[in-house]
């Protein structure tokens, strides 16, 4: 089991993100966190990443349990949401800085080609488009070879090459075993990515299965009217 | 923490910001030496100059940087890096860039006006140590203020006033107290009152080392009778370097706990 979740609270202020999410993520599996905004999929990764102290439950990733911990997010590749970099450094510099901060080994050169990136590699990040800044941003995530690979909506400004780049990229990493967790709203993204699917609703895990159980849980043909029908099926995972 | 450092350092020093504020020490020095043409009477000018500038670029460079640098530090979070390692790097990089501008920019002027000739060294010396000092206070003040506080204008705006209340309103409250209790003896009231604001602090200790009577003022002179100059400046240095702990503690305090 690549993470184990129990019973995880999380409150920000009166707003309870978290209310008890129990939860296990196993090697090898692309899964799909899905959910409503708000539903707390961000606050999810981020307690698993130990960027949100959770107020109650505890997180196992890889066999280590992370309360106080640091050293396991080196056997973690994460992908934010908005990537925003100091804006004064050059490219081929951050590369060259996250490389020297993981200290492990790294294949950015293949990824800089894949995404044609060599052209900016001299340029300044505050001189990027939020598409370059996204490819990026994958580099800077692809180019360690974790375990656990983590995105947060990876498809965010990306152009259709890239894109389909980015699909095989993922492909590549779960041939070698990784387990991937991605959020994302694009839907096609999910049904061609995804293995599992997993829903969080008001800070509740609603549903966990594939795509399969899915459809013939909501008696819907067609994915996206499903996860909008989710909600309405009274059935619990 | 000190790849963070070595990072945020640099890419202070190649902002703008710190080349203007550098320049304008340099500038600073030399319209100073060659219009008074004595060393002695320049650093005291120039402490009453730092003394209320240096706080306020501190805190208001502290608070920009960390929220031009939140999105980043989310990246290096999610790197297997310490938390507080992090938060050391990224402070002790922006008052360092800081520091060398203030260092760099009032240095060299007076080593090409002969600083090195002259006896003035010491007081001058001094007046960068506290200067770095300074810088290193309200930069962490800032750090702090800045983690507490998820909005940005809020945080600007708290950064701000606490500047103006202990560069300006202090003085004026403490002096309105001495006046109010004047039947009273203030020894002890205006020993703590002063080693609770590290501005007159500063300000007391480069008088004392000065050993100029008539610029002491109360406080001064207390802290002369009280302490003796030796004393005195032991003393108060080592207030201002309580200061300097202070808001580091309560940054490593506050990063370990905060979610971002």
């Amino acid at each position: 089991m690549t993470i184990a979740i129990n019973n995880l609270h999380k409150r920000f202020g009166k707003n309870q993100v978290l209310k008890g999410v129990d939860l296990s993520i196993d090697e090898g599996h692309i899964y799909a966190i899905l959910g409503p905004n708000g539903s707390g999929k961000t606050t999810l990764i981020k307690s698993i990443l130990g960027m949100v102290i959770p107020d109650k439950g505890s997180i196992t990733v890889l066999d280590r349990a992370i309360k106080k911990d640091w050293k396991y997010r080196k056997k973690i590749d994460y992908l934010p949401q908005i990537a925003n970099f100091p804006p004064n450094i050059k490219v081929k510099e951050l590369i060259h800085m996250i490389k020297d901060l993981r200290n492990s080994p790294s294949a950015e050169k293949e990824l800089i080609e894949l995404f044609g990136l060599d052209p900016f590699l001299d340029k300044k990040l505050s001189t990027l488009s939020g598409g370059t800044k996204q490819k990026v941003n994958i580099v800077l995530t692809f180019m360690f070879d974790s375990p656990l690979i983590i995105l947060d909506e990876p498809t965010t400004g990306l152009d259709p090459k890239a894109l389909i780049r980015l699909k095989e990229l993922i492909q590549k990493e779960k041939t070698q075993g990784k387990t991937i967790l991605i959020t994302t709203h694009i839907m096609q993204f999910v049904e061609e990515m995804a293995d599992e699917i997993l829903y969080l609703l008001e800070g509740e895990i609603y549903f966990k299965g594939s795509i399969t159980e899915l459809l013939e849980q909501t008696e819907q043909t067609n994915f996206e009217h499903a996860i909008a029908a989710i909600t309405t099926s009274d059935s619990h995972a | 923490m000190l790849k963070i450092l070595k990072y945020s350092f640099y890419d202070l020093i190649r902002s703008r910001w710190s080349y203007v504020y550098f320049l304008f020490y340099l500038a600073l020095g030399f319209v100073l030496l060659f219009l008074n043409n004595d060393v002695s009477k320049a650093v005291i000018t120039l402490m009453n100059v730092i003394i209320v500038l240096i706080p306020l670029i501190g805190t208001i460079f502290g608070v920009m940087y960390y929220y031009n640098s939140r999105e980043f530090t989310e990246l290096l979070l999610a790197q297997p890096i310490k938390r507080s390692s992090i938060f050391m790097g990224q402070y002790f990089g922006v008052a360092g860039s800081l520091t060398m501008s203030l260092v760099l920019g009032l240095g060299i002027p007076f080593l090409l006006y002969g600083l090195l000739r002259s006896n003035a060294i010491f007081d001058f010396s001094l007046l960068l140590v506290t200067g770095a000092f300074l810088t290193f206070i309200f930069v962490g003040l800032s750090f702090v203020i800045a983690i507490s506080n998820e909005n940005k204008i809020k945080g600007f705006g708290y950064a701000v006033l606490l500047w103006l209340f202990l560069a300006v309103v202090y003085d004026g409250l403490f002096l309105m107290s001495l006046i109010i209790f004047e039947e009273y003896p203030l020894d002890t009231f205006s020993l703590v009152a002063t080693a609770l604001n590290p501005i007159d602090l500063s300000r007391i200790l480069i008088l004392l080392k000065l050993d100029i009577s008539a610029l002491l003022g109360y406080t001064g002179a207390i802290f002369r009778k009280f302490f003796g100059t030796d004393l005195g400046f032991l003393v108060s240095m080592a207030i201002l370097f309580l200061w300097t702990l202070l808001p580091i503690l309560s940054l490593r305090y506050k990063a370990k706990r905060k979610d971002f």
